[in-house]
């Protein structure tokens, strides 16, 4: 088992699809649940599909949950305070990039790292450079 | 006379037709600064609070408030969800097992309503949010009791006061919320977080 990774977005496609890129990069070593778009599908954020995609990335070793924009962390924190508090112990919320955070977090994960680590690899992810200079 | 859960009921009720009134309204408002979802959002919100409602009718005005605010949390898929969600849940915890209110538990439970949004949104007032409306209606709500004026007058005032803050949130410049990320573009343009809360009061009131 290793750290499970849940993607808040307020788009299902998107949480899909950062689901998707960071899930190549885990080698299917990590479990990586979504929760896209609100109760009907329309863009929004729901508690109650937190708290299922929180359910689905149960692990020993913790989740890092990351989310896209303003609202999603506000329904993270809903859905946290419905569990208990021995569960709530083993999420951690990063405010990582969406995008760069899950990638890298998947990575971390899948080679075994400690939520601690992995949560600080994401919230590292915030400096990767997308045009390295020539050195 | 004390507050009966006949009259939350009630209240709840004309929130509801009040918003399905101003669902345009409020979305309009929410176009040039958030995600244009705000009265869609309380519309589809308060519809699936009246389908709970009757199942809630003979329980205490804490069992009612609570129950509005899991549903909001369930149905509303916009910030707007966990904020008013956890501003009921908050007001219900304050009037736990209460089948009369009497003005101080109005009080109590507007100060637990607002206390949670503050908490939940982090925010504070002058930051173009529906803080900017609540926060001096209870100010005024309360200084208008402690003169001894009657809930309805008390109420009336309050409202006078969301109003004056929902329309000081326009020259505001958002940190808070989707409109934070407009920046300078967000200024000029009424909050809709205040906005539903001045409707919600003077609902309260009328």
């Amino acid at each position: 088992m290793t750290v499970s990774l849940v993607i808040v977005s307020h788009s299902q496609k998107l949480a899909e699809g950062v689901a998707e890129l960071a899930a190549q990069m885990a080698n299917g070593k990590t479990v990586i649940a979504t929760a896209g778009g609100a109760a009907d599908g329309s863009l929004g954020t729901s508690v109650d599909k937190v708290a299922q995609a929180l359910a689905k990335a149960e692990s020993q070793d913790g989740i890092l949950v990351l989310v896209d924009l303003g609202s999603a962390g506000m329904a993270v924190e809903m859905a946290l305070e419905s569990l208990s508090e021995e569960q709530r112990a083993r999420v951690q919320v990063s405010s990582a990039p969406l995008v760069e955070g899950a990638v890298v977090a998947a990575v971390e994960a899948s080679i075994g790292r400690s939520l601690s680590e992995v949560a600080e690899a994401a919230t590292n992810a915030q400096a990767l450079n997308k045009f390295p200079s020539e050195e | 006379m004390p507050v009966t859960t006949e009259q939350v009921i009630a209240w709840i009720q004309r929130s509801a037709a009040v918003l399905r009134e101003n669902r345009e309204y409020l979305t309009q408002l929410d176009s040039p600064i958030g995600d244009a979802d705000h009265g869609v959002n309380m519309d589809r919100g308060f519809t699936a609070v009246m389908d709970k409602l009757p199942g809630v009718a003979d329980k205490d005005a804490g069992t009612i408030l609570k129950t509005v605010g899991t549903t909001l949390v369930s149905t509303v898929g916009g910030a707007s969800g966990p904020l008013y969600g956890t501003a009921f849940l908050r007001a219900g915890m304050a009037l736990a097992g209460k089948v009369e209110l009497q003005e101080s538990d109005v009080l109590a439970a507007l100060e637990a309503a607002l206390e949670g949004i503050i908490a939940r949104g982090k925010a504070k007032p002058g930051e173009k949010t529906m803080v900017d409306a609540l926060q001096p209606a209870i100010e005024t709500f309360k200084v208008s009791l402690g003169a001894g004026d009657p809930l309805k007058a008390a109420l009336a005032k309050a409202t006078e006061s969301a109003e004056q803050g929902m329309k000081a949130t326009i020259p505001m410049l958002a940190t808070k919320g989707r409109a934070s990320y407009l920046g300078e573009r967000s200024i000029g343009h009424q909050d809709p977080g205040a906005t539903s809360a001045w409707l919600f009061l003077r609902t309260m009131g009328g």
